[in-house]
């Protein structure tokens, strides 16, 4: 049978370009919000420029901006390799990239005009909301469509969790976004007080779970291989780590709410569960960076690869410390203070944005029909601008945060406070300062990737690329799937 | 759990997705049914009242400029805490509350007794301007709340939103809406608001002792 099928490659392309442009959108919104924290004379007075209302754009710009735009990107390029069929609902799929872009503009600028539903990584009026709902669903449909026209009959690793991470941020989505409109940008939730609180970290928490971790892993389990260049270390070890993730994970919203009004128990069961969560995170991040056994080398020359390991790295490092800080001991010097800031970014900064630039690094080329990405000193210089501002940035918050735990419980031997608020503030000031310098510095990064790419799709701006035939598998055996293919 | 059964799964995308499904939503049901099920039994304590048109007006303000972002109102029952910012937050103080605000960062102090703390005067020269109060201060300057109006008919269409979401506002109080913002700016009524914070709210029957006239200039 002649091969007549060939892959659907536009749509990631345009989802590459659109993370690269959120991601130095998302990221500079970041760097100036911090100048603030320093210098609060920068707003200017201007409703629209003051940090509060700008820190919801910069959440929004880098985790559905940026991360949203990769995660799409990565998903349609992976779902047509790994069932060696190309994607299904191609008029859909432009559709989801249209509206998810439709949908970043419109929610980067209502909000620092006032309109927000005032629930953190949940700020667009509903009006927004429904139109996310609706692209998610496409997004979903054009997915699982996929997923039931691929060739292989194994349901390949990355899917599951990419499947997952549909699902479950469609269900929190609506969960969470529950309200009733006074007019088109204002409405209040259904729920109040406690129980809104607790849907809104159950959504909170789950966002990180199923945005910023099981997506992304969908991204690991399909780019790690590839870029070391072979099979997963343990495809079972990946069975049980993902049932184990998904559903430890929606019991663990409680631990942002410690010691407050919420009920005892529920902060007891969330705690509890924070910390069974370490092992199929340790679990996901072990098999990733064990699949690099025997390929080690490849960091010496492959900075896509070196992304990769260092993301792997900080994943264990993130879920460590977020476990850590589940205990309520702990939570009691970190919660509230910029110890949260910097356990949030070692996770975003550090294996959230650095899964998905190995991954560009790796998937670009081949979806811009060239060998390489244009400049590899490019990838070096971006992957150190990156270290070294995610180093500064979370070590800088790491002072900050304790120091500020240890300032507000600081007590004199009669009792008293040792220290006023203002005290706090005065003192991490300097960290403030070193926080925005790497800040800036993986902004730079950014701007290096983004060059990079722009150079790398010479042909495609051109219009130059012939697409990409889809192959015809072999046989299907019933043995445990085999690994994908090198790449190249 | 051999492989053979988990193999049925990894070849059914229909299977796979209802499982997942399933296991995302065990947690969420355990966590968030029951709190559901006593939601309708915590009731706002003797005194804590829905927010008169003024302080509902402050409210949306509050929300709306992302005071939030920096600032909590969720005491914490630490003897750390309760010392700084007096008797840790209670469950009926939030019951009004649509969306909650108990916040996640202290960029600058906790909030949820600041009633009274300080005076109206205080209050609106520190949000014109927090530095000249306070030189060490990264808060942000809110000037346009001086100038901004605030509309009757809009506050008077939140709450009859309340109302349909459960919030006892009568007839009454939403008639009186227009009167009690009258000539009002929108930093009076955030003012207003802060100003009610740990007071009109707490449960103990202090609401007779106000700090304050609720903002008039």
């Amino acid at each position: 049978m002649p091969n007549t099928e060939y892959y659907n490659d536009r749509v990631v392309r345009q989802f590459v370009l659109g993370a690269a442009i959120w991601g130095i959108i998302g990221m500079a919104v970041g760097v100036y919000a911090a100048a603030e924290l320093m210098w609060p004379g920068l707003s200017f007075d201007i409703p629209w420029l003051t940090f509060s209302r700008i820190r919801p754009d910069h959440t929004f710009g880098v985790i559905f901006g940026f991360g949203g735009c990769a995660l799409m990107g990565t998903c349609y390029y992976v779902v047509q390799r790994t069932g060696q069929a190309r994607l299904a609902l191609g008029g859909l799929a432009q559709l989801t990239f249209w509206g998810w872009q439709l949908i970043c503009i419109l929610a980067m600028v209502s909000m620092p005009l006032g309109a927000t539903r005032g629930k953190e990584y949940a700020e667009p009026e509903w009006i927004v909301a429904i139109l996310i709902a609706v692209v998610w669903v496409s997004f979903g449909a054009v997915f699982f469509t996929s997923l039931t026209r691929r060739r292989i009959r194994h349901i390949y690793v990355a899917n599951w969790y990419y499947g997952a991470f549909i699902i479950a941020v469609g269900l929190l989505h609506i969960v969470n976004g529950l309200v009733l409109p006074v007019s088109m940008w204002k409405s209040y939730p259904i729920y109040s007080g406690v129980v809104d609180a607790m849907v809104e970290w159950w959504y909170g928490h789950n966002a990180v779970a199923f945005f910023l971790t099981a997506g992304f892993l969908g991204m690991m389990y399909y780019f790690v291989p590839r870029q070391a260049k072979q099979p997963l270390w343990s495809y079972r070890f990946s069975i049980v780590n993902f049932w184990a993730l998904i559903s430890v994970y929606m019991w663990a919203g409680s631990h942002h709410l410690m010691y407050t009004a919420l009920p005892d128990w529920v902060q007891s069961v969330g705690m509890a569960f924070s910390l069974i969560l370490l092992m199929p995170s340790w679990g996901s991040a072990a098999n990733g960076l064990l699949t690099f056994n025997g390929s080690w080398w490849r960091l010496k020359d492959d900075p896509a690869a070196k992304f990769m390991v260092m993301s792997l790295v900080f994943y264990a490092a993130a879920t460590f410390e977020g476990s850590m800080m589940a205990i309520k001991t702990v939570n009691s010097l970190s919660h509230y203070t910029d110890w949260t800031i910097a356990h949030v970014h070692s996770g975003a900064l550090g294996w959230v944005a650095m899964i998905t630039i190995g991954s560009l690094y790796s998937m670009a080329p081949s979806a811009l029909g060239r060998p390489a990405m244009h400049s590899k000193r490019g990838m070096e210089l971006h992957f150190w601008l990156h270290m070294m501002g995610t180093l500064m940035y979370i070590c800088s918050m790491w002072a900050a945060g304790i120091t500020e735990g240890l300032m507000w419980r600081a007590t004199n031997a009669d009792g008293s406070l040792t220290y006023s608020f203002l005290d706090s503030l005065i003192a991490i000031k300097p960290m403030y300062l070193i926080r925005w310098a790497g800040g800036l510095l993986i902004l730079l990064g950014m701007v290096v990737m983004a060059w990079n790419l722009w150079h790398t799709a010479a042909d495609a701006r051109a219009r130059k690329i012939k697409p990409i035939p889809v192959p015809i598998p072999e046989p299907t055996s019933h043995q445990i799937p085999a690994p994908l293919p090198a790449a190249g | 759990m051999a492989y053979k059964h988990f193999e049925i799964i990894e070849k059914n995308v229909g299977l796979l997705g209802v499982m997942i499904a399933i296991m995302v939503s065990l947690g969420g049901l355990a966590e968030i049914t029951p709190l559901f099920i006593e939601a309708h039994t915590i009731k706002a304590p003797p005194g804590v009242l829905p927010y008169d048109p003024l302080r509902l007006a402050g409210r949306d303000i509050y929300v709306r400029e992302g005071c939030f972002l920096c600032h909590s109102q969720q005491i914490r029952a630490l003897r750390f805490e309760t010392e700084r910012y007096g008797h840790y937050s209670t469950v009926g103080e939030s019951v009004y509350d649509r969306p909650f605000q108990w916040g996640s960062k202290r960029i600058g102090p906790d909030l949820a007794r600041i009633g009274g703390k300080y005076s109206d005067d205080w209050q609106r020269m520190h949000l014109m301007n927090a530095q000249q109060l306070v030189p060490a201060s990264n808060m942000p300057h809110f000037p346009w709340l001086a100038d901004n109006k605030l509309d009757a008919a809009q506050i008077q269409a939140s709450m009859r939103t309340l109302r349909r979401l459960g919030d006892p506002y009568s007839d009454a109080d939403i008639a009186s809406a227009p009167a009690a913002v009258d000539g009002k700016t929108e930093m009076d009524a955030l003012i207003a608001y802060l100003q009610g914070l740990g007071i009109k709210n707490e449960p103990t029957s202090s609401n007779s002792a106000e700090a304050s006239d609720g903002g008039a200039p």
